[in-house]
């Protein structure tokens, strides 16, 4: 509880699993993972919260999803970005770096 | 893309929950794999890498459920589970179902098809392109006291080279035709118009070719088109039928084109189409015959046409010459004026009011059948009180509860809107299949999308209007009240019988309103049949026409032989009492109106006098129709043929003219300036001929054969379609229709006889709308009775049922039976009464909408209004003695065991 905050800002989720993605293919626990990897641990992804918002993205056609097999002969299912999604990144980028520019900038003001 | 992707894959997943699930679990369950397999590779044991991830991540189940509750399809879901289980309540009470789905199906057939009705002829535009554009030419003559005056050939042709305002304008004239030549002569009915007619409705011929500027040559060849049904008909659909000819009346046609087979004009049965050749050079000035249609160049208005029309009316004079025998300022005198109308309107005429009246009558009736629904279901509701409110306390959301309430009520609507569909479309093929109603537009009534449309709606507005109530009353927390009180506590039980007994004083007030509809309509009805027609025993007349060409009896005197030898025939046949002959039969508004001057008024050669009805007659004509002779005699056959310049007038003409019938003796008339004077000779009593709620006209009647009447120059005419009117007891059946046919062909086989009615049925078709009104008004009237009934039968049994306990204690301490039933009675006539009176104030405010459709009552009938009053307290008295006497029979023993 004590804990310092991990939980992802509120409406950036996409943003972080498309920007992911644009990496490489991924199944939604490497995601995750790589979501806390790359932030150092500042964000940790609630799993369910991120199944759900794989299921979204792929219904928005930014994902494309592909069932393939493990070694232990279990379903696992791979996602990857579309060129739409890729272009919705883009767009959630911009937005993004201009509102974290104000912020800061706001931040920054002096009395 | 992402649309169509939500769809299909919300979809799939409804289809196949099983897949879905599959894919889910799979997914969860690889998604613990692998965060195991990352602990394994910091060294755990499996079983203990497994613990780790599941402390981290939750359980695989968890998992799903966050996954599962994403999407669309869990909504639909959701509401597809509280269908089915809405459905197997329903039929878990299949009494209530029943009543219920009955009466709303009842309720919304109705509506539904009385909208579908004035939807076929008040809203959809007719079948033609641009249908807004088209208007019929009628002009208004104030100088002859003629509100509706037709179209004149000098003024057709006055608007097809002048007008500014339209783009098309044609003349048109119903007719019948004999074609002969095939095995048996028929007659066929049709238009005559001039070339650019179906130009102007934006018509195309199916086959071969219109008319065109030489086919309205008056001396070039004779052409015709024919509709597609007598193409079928009389050639087999053969398209070889282009070019060949047709005798019509005795002349050749060529059949030039074939007509669509969707068209239609004016309802009328058009079989032929030809073309007028009205001959320009020999048009004079007062030439009105016909009716004229046109279509508005774009963006034209009704009220720039009526402008165009009245500056057009002065340049005809200056165009045609006036006729001769005519005073010359005779058509200024009339001071004829535009009157154009939607060709629409003018079609559909003045049933709108009417079918506005049904339609607010089934909406009444609707609302009663909601209001009855609505109780039911507030019963239902109330017994399932206590599980609600447990079911609150364990944590069922409201809304939850509001949702599971309303889909029982709109699953109830949306299954009676499809009964009232079923109903409706089955009315709707009994209406359009009788003749009776005598509608407009009749062909073009059907059950089609906009009316389905219109089904769902009502059906939906039902469903919400009579499932809420339950829903806003039991949904909201009232756990302790309804757990504590086990629903036999007395005060919430007085409340919710208040609601019940609201819904049932709206009921009767509603039903009050239907009934003084009701009453009214049979008041109207009986005031009609009081009416004197001027005939009588009109069952026992039959009537035919039958039409002598020129071509076949050439001199007009021979083709008067001629009818009168068909009428000696047909006199001779068993059971003929009499017969005679006239131009047209009563009550079918096709007569002709021209001025007639009488001699001895003054002011004759200058003004045109008033137009009075003509028709012709043959001597017997008075006593055949059970008319009477109020001054003076008949005509007699030597009159006809030496064509004596004699005349009779109707019984009002004769008072306007000279105060008195037998003055009128004597007295001469004449219907031109150049026609002999014609001595009067006798008086007939009136006849309604402009239907039997209309004032009668006043009428000329002269023989059959005449000579110099109507400017005609000195030359002898005779009326060549004639009707026969023949007075049997035999009129009706088909034998003696068949020996009619037979005694016409002994003495022509190649006339047609065609028409064959009784006038008993003219009589009943001029009644039409009444009777149609009345039939459907006194139904909803019944039916807002029997559910007022019901209701008021429904609240009073239930309240006797929830006071049982009271009941019995009170006949437990005495008090006498009487007592007990009067304490039911009271509640039940307080609701009627109640209801009543709030209904007369309704009614008083809602039948003045009716004033039009009533004749000779007035829309606050004290007859009507006590009437209906009556009624309905009679029946808040029966429906509530029923139950009372049932609450007196109690057993005060059982009745406190029970509880």
């Amino acid at each position: 509880m004590d804990g310092p905050n991990t939980d992802v800002i509120q409406g950036t989720l996409d943003m972080l699993i498309l920007k992911t993605l644009s990496l490489e293919p991924m199944h939604g626990f490497g995601i995750g993972r790589r979501i806390e990897q790359i932030t150092r641990g500042v964000f940790k992804v609630n799993p369910g919260s991120l199944l759900t918002a794989l299921q979204r993205l792929e219904r928005q056609g930014w994902l494309d999803a592909e069932w393939l097999r493990t070694e232990n002969s279990r379903r696992a299912k791979v996602y990857r970005l579309t060129r739409a999604g890729r272009k919705q990144l883009e767009a959630e980028t911009t937005d993004w770096t201009r509102r974290a520019q104000a912020i800061a900038r706001l931040l920054k003001a002096e009395a | 893309m992402s649309l169509w992707r939500q769809l299909s894959r919300g979809l799939s997943t409804l289809l196949d929950r099983r897949a879905a699930d599959r894919n889910h679990r799979d997914e969860a369950e690889h998604y613990l794999d692998a965060a195991a397999a990352e602990w394994m590779a910091r060294g755990l044991s499996p079983d203990e890498a497994r613990r780790r991830a599941r402390l981290e991540i939750g359980t695989a189940v968890n998992l799903r459920e966050d996954m599962r509750s994403y999407g669309w399809e869990n909504a639909v879901a959701g509401i597809l589970s509280d269908l089915r289980y809405a459905g197997r309540r329903l039929r878990a009470a299949p009494g209530f179902s029943a009543v219920a789905l009955l009466t709303l199906a009842l309720g919304i057939g109705a509506t539904t098809a009385i909208f579908s009705v004035v939807e076929g002829i008040l809203l959809k535009p007719l079948p033609y392109p641009r249908p807004e554009q088209l208007v019929a030419l009628w002009h208004t003559a104030p100088g002859l006291h003629l509100k509706d005056l037709n179209l004149a050939a000098s003024l057709y042709f006055t608007y097809k080279e002048e007008s500014r305002a339209f783009q098309d304008v044609a003349m048109w004239q119903t007719g019948a035709w004999t074609i002969t030549g095939t095995s048996q002569p028929e007659e066929v009915p049709g238009l005559q118009v001039t070339y650019r007619f179906l130009a102007t409705l934006g018509v195309e011929p199916a086959l071969g070719r219109g008319f065109g500027a030489s086919d309205d040559d008056p001396h070039g060849e004779h052409t015709i088109l024919i509709s597609d049904g007598y193409w079928r008909s009389r050639f087999g659909g053969d398209p070889s039928a282009l070019g060949r000819r047709l005798l019509v009346d005795g002349a050749a046609y060529t059949v030039i084109g074939v007509l669509p087979p969707s068209f239609q004009f004016m309802d009328r049965r058009i079989s032929l189409l030809l073309p007028m050749q009205y001959d320009r050079a020999n048009t004079r000035l007062i030439s009105f015959c016909c009716q004229g249609v046109a279509r508005l160049k774009e963006g034209m208005s009704l009220a720039q046409a009526n402008a165009d029309v009245a500056r057009m009316i002065l340049l005809a004079p200056r165009k045609f010459a006036i006729n001769p025998g005519i005073a010359g300022d005779a058509f200024r005198s009339a001071r004829i004026g535009p009157n154009v109308r939607l060709l629409k309107d003018v079609l559909v005429g003045d049933i709108g009011n009417t079918l506005w009246v049904l339609m607010v009558s089934v909406g009444i009736l609707l609302l009663i059948a909601c209001a009855n629904v609505a109780n039911l279901v507030l019963v239902r509701a109330d017994g399932r009180r206590q599980e609600l409110a447990v079911r609150a306390a364990l944590g069922a959301g409201w809304e939850r509860l509001v949702r599971e309430l309303l889909v029982e009520s709109l699953l109830l609507a949306a299954i009676g809107g499809a009964g009232g569909a079923a109903l409706a479309y089955g009315s709707l093929r009994l209406l359009t299949a009788s003749e009776l109603p005598h509608l407009p537009r009749i062909h073009e009534i059907s059950l089609d999308p906009a009316a389905l449309m219109f089904t769902a709606c009502i059906s939906l507005a039902a469903g919400l209007l009579f499932g809420s109530l339950p829903a806003i009353r039991y949904a909201r927390p009232q756990v302790a009240d309804a757990l504590r009180g086990g629903g036999r506590s007395l005060s919430s039980s007085k409340e919710r019988q208040r609601a019940r007994s609201i819904l049932v004083v709206a009921q009767v007030a509603l039903a009050m309103v239907l009934l003084v509809g009701s009453a009214l309509m049979i008041r109207t009805f009986q005031a009609l049949r009081h009416v004197d027609p001027g005939f009588s025993n009109a069952s026992q007349l039959e009537t035919m026409r039958i039409f002598i060409p020129g071509t076949q009896v050439k001199s007009p005197e021979a083709a008067v032989r001629m009818e009168e030898e068909i009428m000696r025939k047909v006199e001779a046949i068993a059971g003929v009492s009499a017969a005679a002959i006239t131009n047209v039969v009563p009550l079918e508004s096709n007569g002709s109106n021209n001025p007639v001057y009488a001699e001895d008024r003054a002011g004759q050669d200058g003004a045109v006098p008033t137009i009075r009805r003509f028709k012709f007659i043959s001597p017997g004509y008075v006593s055949v129709m059970g008319a009477r002779l109020v001054a003076g005699r008949d005509l007699t056959w030597t009159e006809l043929y030496r064509q004596t310049p004699v005349a009779l007038v109707s019984e009002n003409m004769a008072r306007e003219l000279w105060g008195d019938p037998q003055r009128a003796l004597g007295k001469r008339i004449r219907t031109a300036l150049s026609d002999d004077w014609r001595e009067v000779i006798g008086v007939i009593s009136d006849l309604r001929d402009n239907g039997i709620d209309q004032k009668a006209p006043a009428i000329a009647y002269w023989p059959l054969l005449y000579r110099n009447l109507g400017n005609a120059s000195g030359a002898s005419g005779a009326v060549r379609s004639v009707r026969y009117v023949i007075r049997s007891r035999r009129a009706g059946t088909t034998a003696f229709r068949e020996e009619l046919r037979q005694a016409a062909a002994t003495v022509n086989p190649n006339l047609a006889v065609a028409d064959v009615q009784t006038l008993q049925s003219v009589y009943e078709r001029s009644l039409a709308r009444t009777s149609f009104t009345l039939a459907l008004l006194a139904t909803a009237g019944g039916m807002s009775l029997l559910l007022g009934l019901i209701g008021i039968y429904g609240v009073i049994s239930y309240s006797v049922a929830q006071r049982t306990r009271e009941i019995g204690i009170r006949i437990a301490l005495g008090s006498p039976l009487r007592d007990v039933t009067k304490l039911f009675v009271r509640h039940g006539l307080a609701m009627s009464g109640v209801g009543t009176v709030l209904g007369l104030v309704g009614a008083l405010a809602l039948t003045r909408l009716m004033k039009s459709l009533l004749f000779e009552v007035s829309p606050a009938d004290p007859v009507a209004f006590a009437g209906a009053t009556a009624a309905l307290i009679g029946a808040g008295l029966l429906a509530s003695y029923l139950p009372a006497r049932q609450a007196a029979g109690i057993d005060p023993a059982e009745s406190l065991r029970g509880e």
